[in-house]
This record gives structure tokens, sequence and C-alpha cells, in this order.
């Protein structure tokens, strides 16, 4: 796919400087630098949600935060391990009901600490659901997998509506849960939110950031671009390919849960089909099978309704048919322009910008 | 019995216009193999121009349907020209994505023109009041004979067209072998854009026909992503190669989920399609109808 080195890039390979000459033993150890810019990064959120009104964590920050989950764990997907998903939004609605479930029923009014084991519980029972639909998903390629996927994003919101399932899953208007307390009077809810969420997005991309550069990222890479010359290396190309949905629908699940304790109801139609098709634009315009595109992308997607609104005021359109519809089409332009024109993403670029300015700086 | 034989029959008028969605994906699939997933949303785009005549401006059942018709020819051209012709030889996955793209453009086209929160009711070509039979009514009204004999009609048109004239023996060439076809002096290109010009009016076509069916349907989302699917799940149970098998998936898919709907739940309508979807890909990767075709190296 889109991820393949480019030809100059290879030739420049060779002349160039490793990561491990430039940075010395933090090149050297991948664990210990994607450890250390993890912790960069934690504390730079930090100092952003401090910095944020109430108002601006809970319309940016926060909303970025659990989309980012999703939609690196859908990057990898896509652009690692090849294969296309249209069904995220149903893992990630796998992982808030689970999590919605598991709070009603702890009785107490449930402290912190209990939001770790909800979560993890969240993030197991989506990877076994895309276990099982990667198990389905092995046999199909291309087309018949976007189709499949497809009518898995529109079949699965339906099952709230189902005769005996109905009463647990509320329907549709979803099942309600309680704020999560802050643990001090410091933090307000809308903070306490966006530190949640941020410490999911940190976990997530330090996870797979280093998933992709091990053992099995290299091997979902062999995958994508040689099925055949991957499984004569040895490679067990269905087992991989279940792996990557395993993986992808556990980073869906863990932003499903903490979208509901964010928004503090899982309902279905927070996981409608425009829910994963943003996903795919996100994950699109970012670049593909890039983290750092999944975080532009993310960013993008969150704030694109914002900007929509901004600009229709700006140009005195009162009109919510407009405003509510401008970041639809800006998603339709960006998936099918991205693809004829600029198929690296952003990511693509901003790589291509830094290796002209390194080649001019070392000239 | 009675019951059985009223939902077998109204399974048989949904599942001809899962048909008619099936061809256009089938249609297209021939000639470019890509599957159009924008193709829910160019039958809806057709459906809402159609719908704003005949609601808004009093124009005839008919002419809206010739007028949506014509439209989904415009559309299918220029999304083959504009959209599809530079992916059409690349990696599946960026055709996939870049039909996903047209998908939600002209989602938020529809909501910025029509508005994506107010569904609309179309008018059936037909009365809608079951035939009776004895002093029973059956689940089937003119409106369903009308829809069987329109997709009839043009499951016929369409073998006319494909194996009876110049035209649709060039077609088949192209999507057969574009380059044997290009070096005998078929314009390829040109027939590819027709190929898609026409499945797109097919599926205008089914819009129309499926917006009669029940009340609010004309949305910009909704029902028109599941007619997607279902006629997706009808291509697949016919092998996405074959119109005759689209045909038949169609009818299957229809009766099938006609009888779901009311022995089971009529809540969850997308999941039985999701099931039979997967179940049949689980004992046919390719489909039931498709020859075994073998994956190139």
């Amino acid at each position: 796919m889109a991820q393949q080195e480019t030809p100059a890039g290879a030739l420049v390979a060779p002349k160039s400087t490793t990561r491990s000459d430039r940075f010395g033993v933090i090149g050297r150890w991948t664990l210990l630098r994607h450890t250390l810019l993890a912790l960069i990064g934690f504390g730079l959120l930090l100092a952003l949600i401090e910095i944020f009104s109430d108002i601006q964590n809970a319309t940016w920050m926060t909303p970025i935060a659990y989309t980012l989950c999703a939609a690196a764990g859908l990057t990898l997907l896509v652009g690692l391990s090849g294969q296309i998903s249209l069904g995220n939004g149903a893992f990630m609605m796998v992982g808030a009901y689970t999590t919605a479930l598991l709070l009603e029923h702890w009785h107490t009014s449930h402290g912190n600490l209990q939001l770790i084991p909800v979560f993890a519980a969240s993030i197991v029972v989506a990877a076994l659901f895309g276990g099982v639909v990667g198990l389905a998903g092995a046999r199909l390629r291309g087309p018949y997998l976007a189709g499949a996927t497809l009518a898995l994003a529109i079949g699965l919101p339906q099952v709230v509506n189902y005769q005996h399932l109905s009463a647990q899953l509320g329907g549709n208007n979803g099942i309600a849960i309680l704020a999560p307390n802050p643990p001090s009077s410091s933090f307000d809810l809308y903070r306490w939110q966006a530190l949640i969420c941020c410490v999911g997005a940190v976990i997530t991309l330090w996870f797979l950031a280093n998933t992709a550069r091990s053992r099995i990222g290299r091997s979902f890479r062999a995958v994508r671009d040689d099925e055949v010359a991957a499984s004569l290396c040895g490679l067990s190309v269905a087992r991989l390919q279940v792996l990557a949905f395993v993986i992808s629908a556990a980073c869906a699940g863990l932003a499903g849960g903490l979208l509901a304790v964010v928004k503090l109801v899982a309902g279905p139609g927070a996981f409608a089909l425009a829910l994963s098709l943003g996903l795919l634009a996100a994950v699109v315009f970012g670049g593909l099978g890039s983290l750092a595109g999944a975080v532009y992308g993310s960013i993008i997607v969150v704030l694109l309704p914002e900007w929509s609104q901004d600009l229709t005021n700006a140009l005195n359109i009162h009109s919510d048919k407009i405003t509510n519809n401008l970041p639809l089409v800006v998603y339709g332009v960006v998936l099918a322009v991205a693809m004829l024109a600029v198929p690296n993403g952003v990511q693509g670029a901003v790589v291509r910008v830094r290796r002209m300015v390194m080649a001019s700086i070392r000239r | 019995m009675f019951r059985f034989l009223n939902l077998t029959l109204s399974g048989v008028s949904n599942g001809m216009i899962y048909a008619a969605v099936a061809l256009a994906l089938v249609m297209i699939w021939r000639a470019t193999r890509i599957v159009n997933f924008a193709q829910g949303a160019m039958l809806m785009f057709t459906t809402f121009i159609a719908w704003d005549l005949a609601q808004r401006h009093g124009v005839n059942y008919w002419v809206a349907l010739v007028v949506a018709m014509v439209s989904g020819l415009i559309v299918g051209g220029l999304a083959e020209r504009l959209l599809v012709r530079p992916v059409e030889t690349g990696p599946p996955l960026n055709a996939v994505i870049v039909t996903l793209g047209l998908f939600i453009f002209l989602q938020g086209l529809a909501g910025m023109i029509w508005g994506s929160s107010q569904a609309h009711s179309y008018p059936p070509g037909f009365s809608i009041v079951g035939y009776q039979v004895g002093n029973r009514t059956l689940l089937f009204a003119p409106n369903d004979l009308y829809i069987v004999i329109a997709v009839a009609l043009l499951v016929l048109v369409l073998y006319l067209l494909f194996n009876q004239t110049p035209v649709g023996l060039r077609m088949r060439a192209a999507a057969f072998n574009p380059e044997v076809a290009r070096l005998l002096g078929v314009r390829v290109g040109r027939l590819l854009t027709a190929g898609w010009a026409l499945a797109a009016a097919v599926g205008a076509l089914a819009g129309i026909l499926a917006a009669g069916t029940q009340p609010g349907y004309v949305i910009p989302s909704g029902p028109f992503d599941a007619l997607l699917v279902y006629g997706f799940t009808a291509a697949v149970i016919g092998g996405l190669d074959s119109p005759v098998g689209a045909v038949i998936g169609g009818l299957v898919l229809g009766i099938l989920l006609s009888w779901a709907d009311s022995y089971i739940d009529n809540n969850v309508e997308g999941m039985y399609a999701l099931l039979i979807l997967i179940g049949v890909l689980m004992v046919r990767p390719n489909g039931l109808f498709a020859r075994q075709r073998v994956r190139r190296v």
C-alpha cells in the first residue's frame, strides 16, 4: 500500500546516518525511546489540560484522545496489515457497552480505581469480538472484507433493539452511567475525563508504536506487501491477519469505554456508520500506517465540526443543514483526494519536508 | 400457511429491489473489478432529486422516475471519469476508499441541500392496498406487482443490451480483457464510463422503487445505507460476477429477511443480513454462484 519506501528514499538510506548514530543509546533501544516519548507527550498533555478551560477540554482534548485510540488501532490494521475495516465503530460499541454494563452492575458508587479493571474488561471483550470478526475476515479479501465489515457497522447497533436484549441494553436510549469522581477538588469533572482519556491514548500509542517496530509489526508489513512471499518465509498469514484485527479491536474497545465514561451513556446513536467512516477518514488523511498520522487525523476529524461551525458563522450562513453536513462533505473529499493525489497523507508530507530540511542542513 | 405465503410474497417484492441494487453492483464489478460502495449514496441522491420534483414541484411520477434515472447516468458517468479512473489499476483498497469518499460526500451534499434530520416519504407508483383473495388480504399490492414487473423488464433490457447489441458485445469485451479489446479498436475507457453510468441508472430505479415501499424512507443516511448492504449481500450470494446470480440472490435475501422479520424479530434486519452475508462468505469466500478464481501471485 501507500507506505512503501519511495525509490529515492531507498537510495538515500545507506548514505544517511541511522537512528542509533544520531541518538545514541536512546536511538538503539526502541522501548526506552518510545517510553521517553510517551512520558514527554503525557507531560505536555497534562500541561494542556491545565491551560485549557473546561469547555476546551470537553470539546477538544477529550474527544481527540478517545478518537485517537480507535484511529491508531485502525491505522495498524489498514496501514500495516493491509486489511480494511469499516466496522471499527462496532468494536467501539462493544467496548462502550461492556464498560456501561460493568459500571451499572457495580453497585457501590464507583471510585476511580474501578475504572481500570472495567476498561481492561472492555478491551478484552472487544478483542475477543475482534478475534471472531478477524477469523471471518482472514478468509476475505479487499472489497469482500470491506462489505462484510460495512454490514457489521450497520447491523450491530440494531442489536440493542432485539426483543430479548433491549431490556438489558436499554434500546435506543442506551445505558446511562454515573460520572467518575475526580480524585481531588482541584480537578473538575471535565479535566478528570480529559486526563483519563489522555492516559488511555498515550498508553495505546506507546503499545502500538512498540508493536509496529516489533517482530509482529514487521510480519504485518510482510503480509501486507506480499502474502505468498510472507507465507513462504514461514509466517502464518491467517494468524497474523486475525491478530491485527484483535489488536485493532482492543484499541477500539478502549476508545469505546473512554467514550462511554465521557458521554456518561452508551447508546447506539453514537456508533452509527458515520463514526466508522470518520475513523477511516482520519487514518487516510493522516497517512495510512503512521501513528503520527493517526494523531493529525484524529485532531482534524474532531475539530472539523467546530471549524465548520466557525466557518458558516463567519460567512453568515445561518443554516444548520450546511453547518452539520460540511464535515461530511470534507471527509468525502479528503478520502477521495487523499487516495488520488496524496496517498501518504499529512505524515507523508511531513516526512518529505523533514528529509529535505535534514538534507539541506547536512549540505 | 396463509401467513407464510404472505411473507414470501412480500419477500419477493423486496427481493426484487435488492436484486436491482445487486445488479448495479454486479455491472460495475464486472466492468472494473470494483465494488461501488457509493451505490447506496448515489441512488439516495437521485431519489432525492426525484422526490424534490415530485413533492415540491408537482411533477408526474413517471417523469420524476425518468429524471432520476437520467441523473443517475450523469452521476455514475462523472464518478467513473473523475474519481474511479485513476484508481482502477491500483490496489483494491484505494478503490474501496475512493468510493467510500464519494459515499460520504454525497450524503453530506444531500444533507446540505435537503437536510439530514427529517425523513420524507415518497409516493408509491401504484396502490399499496393488497389484493383480495376471498375475504383475506394478501401482503402483495399493485405496487409490489409493479416492482416485480419493473425489475424483470430491467433484467430483460440489460440481457438484450449485453447479449444482442454490438455495444453490449464491446462492453463485455472491454470488461473481459481490456488490453485485447483495446487492440481490436474498442474504446475501453468510454465503455467503462458507460458501464458505470448504466449501473447508476439501474440503481436510481431501485432507489425510487425502494423509497415507495414505506413512508419516511427518503433521508440521507439510514434506509439507503441498509439498502446498499442488502444489495451487496444479494450480489455476494450470487457471486458478484453473475447478473442471474444477483437476481436470485436478491430474491433469496428478500424472502429470508421477510421470514426472519416476522418469525423472529423485526428490529434487527441488519443483523440478519450480516449473518447471511458472513454465512455465505464462510462457505464460499467468493460467493455461491462464482466460478472459483485463483488469486494471482
